[in-house]
């Protein structure tokens, strides 16, 4: 079933494609790589090759804004490749590459070395996002012409917020020339200190330096209105507060040019959800897991639009980074093969509909980076992903695809999952009767 | 055990009756103390490390001292450095001192959750000398040791806390076992130094010394430090000091006559108590040296005392 | 209930008053040094009671102390969990003193070994004497008592049990029993 020019007949399946306006029952073919028809009832050839979909969902291949890949530089963490592999298992056939790397992704060598690993792993298709700033050091700009013309599709100097105001304004505006967006990892440093978790009741049982809401609220605001002076196009990255939610709607409300993301953790879980399990590392990310009115807000903001796009922001790390006490632990959890999982839950408690889950994880994103992909259209690149929503499986990180172990799901009983995925359509995602 | 618990990590897990045998118990233990022969055979054989990665010497000598007259021997780990500058882990080390086959490893470290961390990797158990902001047991409980014997029944009585709150494992540690004792905390600081949330565990919050001291049964006063760069909470000691200090005058104008005055130490004399009150009669500053010793005994007593414990694979069940 | 009286109120009396005659005769012209040392928790009445007998007796009320013994426990690590420790009174000066230890019923000697440690680690007595009121053998170490109330052989898996006034009972006795369980 791997051959590109071959013909597939998804069959069965709930087709479910914001971006057209498809929720239902249908059958979807794919020829040549492409969506060559989708539709309620197919003459199919009797040697017609089909993968039977019944009972699941058959969906754009997800798309996520936020992936650490971590090479070139830190492959014992994570590879290009394995990334990949990670990303089409959760179901996701496209992936934005945060250039944090080492080194940084600020040149067309990066993104060259980026994109050949890409290839010649031939599963997820990477999209590499290069520096803000020079060597992500918030000092002078980087290259964005060369970035776009080597196959970047945003600027980000993510992990690190871009703490001169002044830089900040001069980044939205050159970016305009390339038409790409600049992604922003909002938090006012020195608000921030030494903080490790969200500032709150829970913290102070913990006795863990804390960090307010407001340490990504102030810096939000401040971009929206960098982005209102410039007309450049802003990408807020991991919203995670009440008050960036607020100001992202006013803002969005008034014109100004901006999307935003949000990860499946800052749907699902709150600061108390980290006392709970103790000084376990698995639970500590930047931007910290909030309150429960942050978590409220963050879902409300997704759900009416505020939020684009649901985000990974998958951060692999080792054991060395890990295994510590809470204070020195990385930031950052693996989310890749886990977020259908997670956000199927979220949804199903109501905080938004299904069908807003999916435009959230396909066409939301792909028209925030003005991507290709995200839909299921005549024409459209066969990037699909067949899930299946009430599939119980135990959540073991040792065998995961991707390298990184770190998840608090460990252990946990998880529904939905990934049960295949095409890129091109050539399948090279299978769970078959593995599991 | 200490009730159902293998280790004596954090007090807001502990209950008020596990609270109480530990008490009760430090009586007995204090009355070995004020004997000629300081010396009893009970944990003889039997090993205690202190591993302390932020220096000091009262805590740890306290500890040593309950360890030699209970007839245990000790063992002294200091680590200046952090696991990450110095590259061996905070796991690695408590697993070398396993090979000394510790019955009991006590533990100091800057970062809240450190004795955890290591209570799940160790077979032994761990006593927690204080772990960033977050507990110093040992602590909270001499100090209602103290205050019970001063007192008598703690329920309902009220303890004021005064000082800077947001960064004092005492104070939380103290909060938690008044408030399982019954009695009725107030904490006292500047807004600056007063955690978010303190409320929900149970204690009134005061801005204003007096009002916080008024009527008080007692009066704990925490050490300030000022920090100059990064995140300062106040102006400078002085300003701190007219406001939130003890002085003589305050001392005989605010307090009822039966209050005590208690300080974990090192006292910043003139900062927040004045020498005069430091040394003055309601102060029992120098009975919670004493009763420190007691309650580490009681610890070690209840935590050591039993079968051997098998250095086997490590637990991953926290305790 | 399954016990059987051993003896009665009457008996007790009788032989605590007995064995005060006899630790008064004994001590002699050193009577003035003797103090009493009740080993808790079963000696602490009958020293009381003891003591309150030599007063009568010689005119003068010896000092009178506490030990419990949990501190200097040998069979700590076999225990699944470290025994209560209760208070230990011991105000007066052991030095050159004739103590008499209390206990109610000496069985393998174990209690009185520790006690006797401990007591040592007052300071130097003259002498210990060892007074009990129920003497039931299986000595498992080589203890004596100086003072017996009475000899009596109790069967394994039976215990014998002091009852006094001042420990709550309606009245004094002493029982056999089955062992209870601990």
């Amino acid at each position: 079933m791997s051959e590109p020019g071959g013909t597939i007949f998804i069959e069965g399946g709930r087709v479910i494609d914001p971006a057209s306006g498809v929720d239902g029952v249908r059958t979807v073919v794919v020829r040549d790589g492409a969506v060559a028809e989708v539709a309620e009832r197919l003459e199919r050839p009797r040697d017609a090759r089909v993968l039977d979909a019944r009972g699941k969902w058959v969906t754009p291949g997800f798309v996520d804004l936020h992936v650490h890949l971590r090479e070139p530089g830190q492959e014992y963490k994570e590879t290009v490749a394995t990334g990949a592999r990670a990303a089409v298992a959760g179901g996701f056939t496209s992936v934005v590459a945060m250039p944090n790397t080492a080194p940084p992704n600020d040149n067309a060598s990066v993104t060259e070395l980026v994109l050949s690993r890409a290839a010649a792993a031939g599963l997820a298709r990477v999209y590499p996002v290069g520096c803000i700033s020079r060597a992500q050091k918030g000092e002078e700009l980087a290259e964005y012409g060369e970035l776009r013309a080597s196959g970047c599709v945003a600027v980000s100097d993510d992990g690190r917020p871009v703490v001169s105001s002044a830089l900040m304004r001069r980044a939205l505006e050159y970016a305009r020339a390339f038409g790409i967006p600049v992604a922003v990892h909002e938090e006012d440093l020195l608000l921030v200190g030494k903080g490790v978790m969200n500032e709150g009741a829970a913290s102070t049982r913990m006795g863990l330096k804390g960090v307010p809401a407001q340490a990504e609220d102030v810096m939000v605001m401040r971009d929206l209105a960098l982005a209102e002076l410039t007309g450049g196009r802003l990408h807020v990255q991991h919203v995670s507060t009440e008050g960036s939610v607020r100001a992202i709607r006013e803002a969005r409300g008034r014109g100004v040019r901006v999307t935003a993301e949000a990860t499946p953790h800052h749907l699902a879980l709150t600061d108390e959800d980290l006392a709970r399990a103790g000084y376990d590392t698995d639970y500590k990310m930047n931007p910290p897991l909030r309150s429960e009115r942050d978590v409220r807000a963050v879902r409300e903001g997704l759900a009416d639009g505020t939020l684009d796009a649901i985000a990974t922001d998958h951060a692999p790390h080792s054991e060395v980074e890990k295994r510590l006490e809470f204070d020195a632990a990385a930031n950052g959890i693996v989310g890749l093969e886990t977020a259908f999982a997670v956000c199927l839950a979220v949804a199903r408690q109501g905080a938004f509909p299904e069908k807003r889950l999916v435009e959230a994880l396909t066409i939301g994103p792909a028209r925030a980076f003005g991507l290709p992909g995200g839909t299921l259209a005549r024409g459209a690149a066969a990037d699909v992903a067949v899930l299946d929503p009430g599939l119980e499986w135990r959540c073991d990180p040792a065998a995961f695809h991707s390298k990184g172990r770190n998840t608090p799901w460990k252990g946990a009983r998880m529904i939905g999952r990934c049960t295949q995925a095409l890129v091109g359509g050539r399948l090279v995602h299978d769970l078959g009767g593995a599991r | 055990m200490i009730g159902r618990h293998r280790h004596c990590i954090a007090l807001e897990d502990f209950s008020r009756e596990e609270i109480v045998e530990v008490l009760d118990l430090a009586v007995s233990m204090k009355e070995v103390l004020r004997r000629p022969l300081k010396k009893v055979p009970t944990l003889r054989g039997k090993m205690v490390v202190t591993l302390f990665f932020e220096t000091s010497t009262r805590t740890r000598s306290s500890f040593e001292t309950a360890a030699k007259i209970l007839s245990a021997d000790t063992l002294s780990w200091t680590s200046a450095t952090s696991s990450v500058t110095k590259g061996e882990t905070l796991i690695d080390t408590a697993r070398n001192l396993e090979a000394m086959r510790p019955d009991v490893l006590v533990i100091r470290h800057s970062a809240s959750g450190a004795p955890d961390l290591v209570a799940r990797n160790v077979a032994c158990a761990v006593v927690n000398a204080g772990d960033g902001a977050h507990e110093h047991p040992t602590q909270g409980l001499l100090d209602c040791f103290t205050l019970r014997e001063r007192l008598g029944e703690l329920r309902g009585k009220t303890v004021a806390i005064v000082g800077d709150i947001s960064h004092s494992r005492v104070a939380r540690s103290d909060l938690h076992a008044l408030s399982r004792l019954g009695a009725r905390v107030r904490l006292c600081g500047p807004p600056t130094m007063i955690p978010m949330g303190v409320e929900k565990l149970g204690a009134t919050v005061h801005h204003d010394l007096k009002t916080a001291v008024e009527g008080a049964d007692a009066v704990v006063m925490l050490r300030i430090q000022h920090e100059r760069i990064g995140d300062p909470l106040i102006p400078g000691t002085r300003e701190y000091s007219k406001l939130w200090g003890l002085n003589v005058k305050k001392a005989q104008d605010w307090l009822v006559p039966s209050c005590v005055i208690l300080h974990p130490g090192p006292i910043n004399r003139g900062v927040e108590l004045a020498p005069e009150v430091a040394d003055g009669p309601r102060s029992v500053i120098l009975d919670q040296v004493e009763n420190g010793v007691a309650v580490r005994m009681a610890i070690l007593y209840l935590l050591a005392g039993g079968p051997p414990v098998e250095v086997s694979a490590p637990e991953k069940a926290k305790a | 209930m399954g016990e059987r009286a051993s003896m009665n109120a009457d008996a007790v009396q009788r032989t605590v008053r007995r064995m005060a005659r006899e630790i008064a005769e004994r001590a002699g012209a050193e009577r003035a040094d003797l103090a009493i040392v009740g080993i808790r928790t079963g000696g602490v009445h009958l020293a009381g009671r003891l003591r309150a007998e030599i007063a009568a007796a010689t005119g003068r009320e010896p000092p009178f102390g506490t030990l419990d013994i949990a501190l200097y426990r040998d069979d700590l690590a076999e225990r699944g969990s470290a025994p209560v420790v209760g208070p230990t009174d011991v105000r007066f000066s052991v030095q050159g003193k004739t103590i008499v230890l209390v206990d109610d019923v000496l069985y393998t000697g174990r209690t009185v070994r520790a006690a006797l440690d401990e007591i040592v680690d007052f300071g130097r007595p003259r002498r210990v004497w060892l007074a009990v009121l129920v003497d039931r053998g299986g000595r498992e170490l080589p203890i004596a008592a100086d003072f017996a109330g009475t000899r009596i052989d109790v069967p394994e898996g039976e215990d014998v049990v002091v009852r006094l006034r001042e420990g709550g009972a309606d009245e004094d006795a002493v029982v056999i029993r089955a062992r209870r369980a601990t």
